[in-house]
């Protein structure tokens, strides 16, 4: 095991007092990894990833319990403000662009948590990934396609040039090919920042090919975790998000539907 | 089968129409009960001529200010206007009172009709727009207002004023403070009741689906701009309602007394009262009206103390400064307002001594 | 011929303060969503600070002008410290009648100092920066004023569109949420909108001083009419807020000139009622852009 960057120790994540969302969920991140984390609508993707960059505020929600660990330091119901600047940056879900600046504004804005320093090279760098976006430079992101927007959060979230990059569902509502290529730069800016990312899907074929390390939620807890070889071959896992029947044939949906057992795993 | 019940410490309706009742409990509608009799039969007896006149000015506020809420604290509608119609219901009262030589008893509705009609027109808008936007419509429907009011001369008579005659009933003319009074809080019940009823019926329910997002709202089905305009009638309504009896109780108007002022004024009765809670109306024209009186009383007694007075300041201002205040931190300190404190009390009574 | 040139020259010159006036009011506007009944007290107070920097302390009217600029920066900074910031995420109503009693404090304090009673600066413009263009003469205030007018507009316009803090500003107005994850401090925002908005507001005051006298009922009314500015040019478009400004100052100019006097103040709100039922965002409003 290499160092470990993000350490959550049974964490419980409560909404307005009352809504328990997360029931103990413990997972770690190791330095330079990709960590994908699986599940279905409500599993608690979100809060989980909400609950490390501090944006849980906001939405009243709060950690009630255990702790979160990122370089050795406590930094459970921190400011979103003072996370960010630890170098963990979280790429919101569902595409959340400025709509009335143009895309090098909104680049520039990623710069928040380092006010003050040159910029210049890290559009340069994101241009470089996403060259796609150069073309679009002055036009207001409002009026970009979905996939472009992809590209514009992602290379956003890099100028603040985060150890730690959260992913949302990048690949929510795009086109296969496009989410093909976000995937393949997602890979690319991994090998070559070392930047340590936690990816959350729906698309779980997807995620475990480019994750070293997988982590299966459901009603607010882990239930499984493992390398992503070994999840990609486990037999629950390729029934319930990969389409697969036990016997690694595709099932139709009508037998999806009529016999689909939901297993529990606690 | 009734019987005499005390508050259940929980929700135990069976049915809805349980839920719908007025008072849940026979006790709440026996207070209710004694309250009135106090108000109307030993009131008026005992109290001094500056007690009823000060009952009275709550008594009118009340009326215009639980219109609003239903305005602003059922339906979600901001209006900023609610002053203007207060003085359009003024002066159609006036005007019917001393053109047309109407009784009051039906110059009294018709001018709340009338003002409902251009409330309606002020509402229109909120078809359209929303939010601040619609906020800032009304804003402009109380300038347009006050400046027609000011310069149709040949109608308002402008800057004059008018004089209104003595209210007449067959014989028996209703002069003085307390005849006033029965007036007054005679239409204040009587508008309570149905204020809450509308409430209680499909259109308030409508209102407040509207507020609560009136978009899921007309998914349901219901016609959002309809209703809107509907509410916008509704409380102008109430507001000229409330103007035409001002007209008959101070006898003269001008149109100086129906600026924006006296929009906000309203407003701060609503969002002191309690949003979205009928008694906590007449709580805040209450609480706004004995404020006025208050600090009308302590400027004067301030400008009788000669070390005030050798300081060379003006103090009438100190008026504005605190009612600007009480505004400020009823937000800040209680932003439910009056009801609300209201309903702690009680339940604390209720629970007491077992307060969980 | 000569009394129209007249009215269009004063016509902009009002109409540019108006704007420029409106443009703080935005700048609150899109950053916190909160709509600024207090605009016209800050204006006022701005005003009056100023007659008591010179008229009281005798200070040189430079050293004056720019106390009373950091003076109300600080002001709106600490506005929003105190009376916004426990109200974020309250429903509106509560936002607008906290402005409206912040209004209704400022004004009280101001009527409590300095009396209702109409105030003037010693004059101070000096002569040569009156022009002649042919017939009509303008006055050295108002050439003061497109002067100044004109600085604030580049420089703000500068500062949103270029500098990083003002495209921080812009970006918490569009999303604050997604403003929130990239560690923009949001709240440091609302601060600086207020503090800003303040100073502008107070310029204004003081300009509007010289021009007209310095009168707390006129001075707050200014406040009121800024609606009818923002919601012309679109209540989230500071260029808007500076077209709108001009175009009220004109419509008001030329009524008061060629119709009647008293029509002239309510002139505005007239336009303001059909323009929002024509065209409810404004003639510059962003168009919203809504994607699902």
């Amino acid at each position: 095991m290499g160092d470990i960057l993000l350490q959550l120790n049974n964490i419980s994540v409560v909404y307005s007092d009352v809504i328990q969302v997360l029931k103990g969920v413990s997972l770690s991140v190791e330095k330079g990894h990709i960590v994908s984390l699986l599940g279905s609508n409500g599993a608690g993707k979100t809060t989980t990833l909400k609950a490390i960059s501090g944006l849980l505020k906001p939405e009243n929600g709060e950690v009630t319990d255990g702790s979160i660990i990122y370089k050795n330091i406590n930094i459970q119901n921190q400011s979103p403000e003072y996370i960010t600047r630890q170098g963990i940056i979280q790429v919101l879900e569902g595409r959340q662009p400025f709509k009335y600046l143009t895309i090098e504004e909104n680049l520039r804005v990623g710069t928040a948590t380092r006010a003050g320093k040159p910029y210049k090279e890290d559009l340069d760098m994101v241009y470089h990934y996403f060259p796609a976006l150069v073309p679009r430079r002055k036009s207001l992101a409002g009026y970009c396609s979905g996939g472009e927007l992809q590209m514009l959060v992602i290379g956003r979230a890099l100028m603040a040039h985060p150890e730690l990059l959260m992913l949302d569902e990048p690949s929510l509502g795009l086109a296969p090919l496009v989410v093909k290529e976000i995937f393949r730069i997602i890979k690319k800016i991994n090998e070559e920042h070392g930047t340590t990312i936690v990816l959350v899907e729906q698309n779980a074929r997807m995620a475990l090919q480019v994750a070293h390390h997988g982590y299966v939620m459901e009603n607010g807890k882990i239930v499984m975790e493992g390398m992503s070889s070994d999840l990609i071959n486990n037999p629950d896992v390729k029934e319930f998000y990969l389409g697969m029947a036990a016997s690694g044939i595709a099932k139709t949906y009508k037998d999806v539907k009529s016999y689909r057992r939901r297993k529990r795993w606690l | 089968m009734r019987k005499f019940s005390f508050h259940p410490c929980g929700n135990y309706h069976e049915s809805y129409k349980q839920e719908l009742n007025i008072f849940e409990t026979d006790f709440g509608r026996a207070c209710l009960l004694i309250f009135l009799a106090v108000l109307f039969f030993v009131v008026p007896f005992v109290a001094g001529p500056y007690t009823m006149y000060i009952l009275n000015t709550i008594g009118i506020a009340a009326i215009a200010a639980i219109g609003l809420n239903i305005l602003i604290g059922y339906t979600g509608q901001i209006s900023l206007g609610h002053g203007a119609f207060f003085g359009v219901g003024a002066y159609a009262a006036a005007i019917l009172a001393t053109r047309l030589d109407i009784s009051f008893l039906i110059a009294i509705p018709a001018a709340g009709f009338i003002t409902a009609g251009v409330g309606m027109i002020f509402g229109l808008p909120s078809g359209r727009l929303k939010g601040l936007y619609l906020t800032i419509a009304t804003l402009a429907g109380q300038f347009i207002i006050e400046y027609v009011l000011i310069q149709w001369e040949s109608l308002t008579k402008g800057t004059m004023g008018i004089v209104l005659p003595a209210p007449k009933i067959l014989q028996w003319t209703i002069s003085g403070d307390r005849a006033f009074f029965f007036l007054i809080f005679i239409s204040l019940v009587l508008m309570t009741l149905i204020a809450v009823n509308i409430m209680r019926s499909k259109y308030g329910r409508a209102f407040i689906a509207i507020r609560d997002n009136d978009r899921a709202a007309e998914g349901m089905g219901i016609p959002i701009f309809k209703y809107k305009l509907l509410s916008f009638g509704i409380s102008s309504f109430y507001a000229g309602f409330a103007g035409a009896l001002w007209a008959y109780y101070m006898v003269s108007i001008t149109t100086e007394p129906f600026n924006l002022g006296l929009s906000v004024e309203f407003i701060a009765m609503v969002i002191i009262g309690g949003m979205g809670n009928i008694p906590g109306a007449i709580f805040g024209a209450t609480f706004i009206t004995l404020l006025n009186e208050l600090l009308r009383y302590l400027t004067v007694l301030l400008m009788n103390i000669n070390f005030v007075i050798n300081l060379g300041f003006n103090i009438a201002p100190l008026k504005e400064f605190v009612f600007g205040l009480a505004i400020v931190l009823f937000i800040l300190i209680e932003p439910k307002g009056l009801a609300e404190l209201w309903r702690i009390i009680r339940s604390s009574f209720k629970l007491w001594p077992f307060s969980y | 011929m000569d009394f129209f040139l007249q009215l269009l020259v004063n016509g902009v010159c009002v109409g540019l303060l108006y704007g420029i006036s409106a443009m703080g009011f935005v700048m609150i506007f899109k950053s916190s969503s909160v709509l600024n009944f207090a605009h016209g007290e800050l204006l006022a107070l701005g005003a009056f600070f100023f007659l008591a920097l010179i008229t009281w302390a005798k200070l040189p009217i430079i050293v004056a002008f720019i106390l009373t600029l950091v003076g109300c920066f600080i002001l709106g900074f600490l506005i929003e410290k105190f009376f916004l910031r426990p109200l974020i995420g309250e429903k509106l109503i509560f936002v607008i009648m906290l402005t409206v009693g912040l209004a209704a404090m400022f004004k009280g304090f101001i009527l409590l100092i300095w009396g209702g009673n109409l105030h003037t600066y010693p004059s101070f413009l000096s002569e040569s920066l009156s022009l002649n263009l042919g017939a009509i003469h303008i006055a050295p205030v108002y050439t003061a004023t497109m002067v100044i007018s004109i600085i604030f507009l580049v420089i703000f316009g500068l500062f949103f569109k270029k500098s990083s803090q003002g495209i921080y500003m812009r970006s918490v107005a569009d999303n604050q949420k997604a403003a929130l994850s990239l560690g923009v401090h949001v709240r440091r925002v609302f601060a600086l909108s207020w503090a800003i908005a303040a100073l502008v507001a107070s310029m204004s005051g003081i300009v509007l001083g010289v021009m007209n006298g310095v009168n707390v009922h006129d001075l707050s009314s200014i406040g009121l009419k800024v609606f009818p500015v923002v919601i012309l040019g679109g209540l989230d478009s500071i260029g808007g807020a500076i077209i709108g400004g001009i175009i009220i100052g004109l419509l008001e100019t030329f009524t008061g000139g060629y119709l009647s006097p008293s029509l002239r103040d309510v002139v505005p709100y007239i336009v303001l009622v059909f323009i929002l039922l024509i065209k409810p965002y404004g003639l510059f409003g962003l168009v919203e852009i809504e994607r699902v």
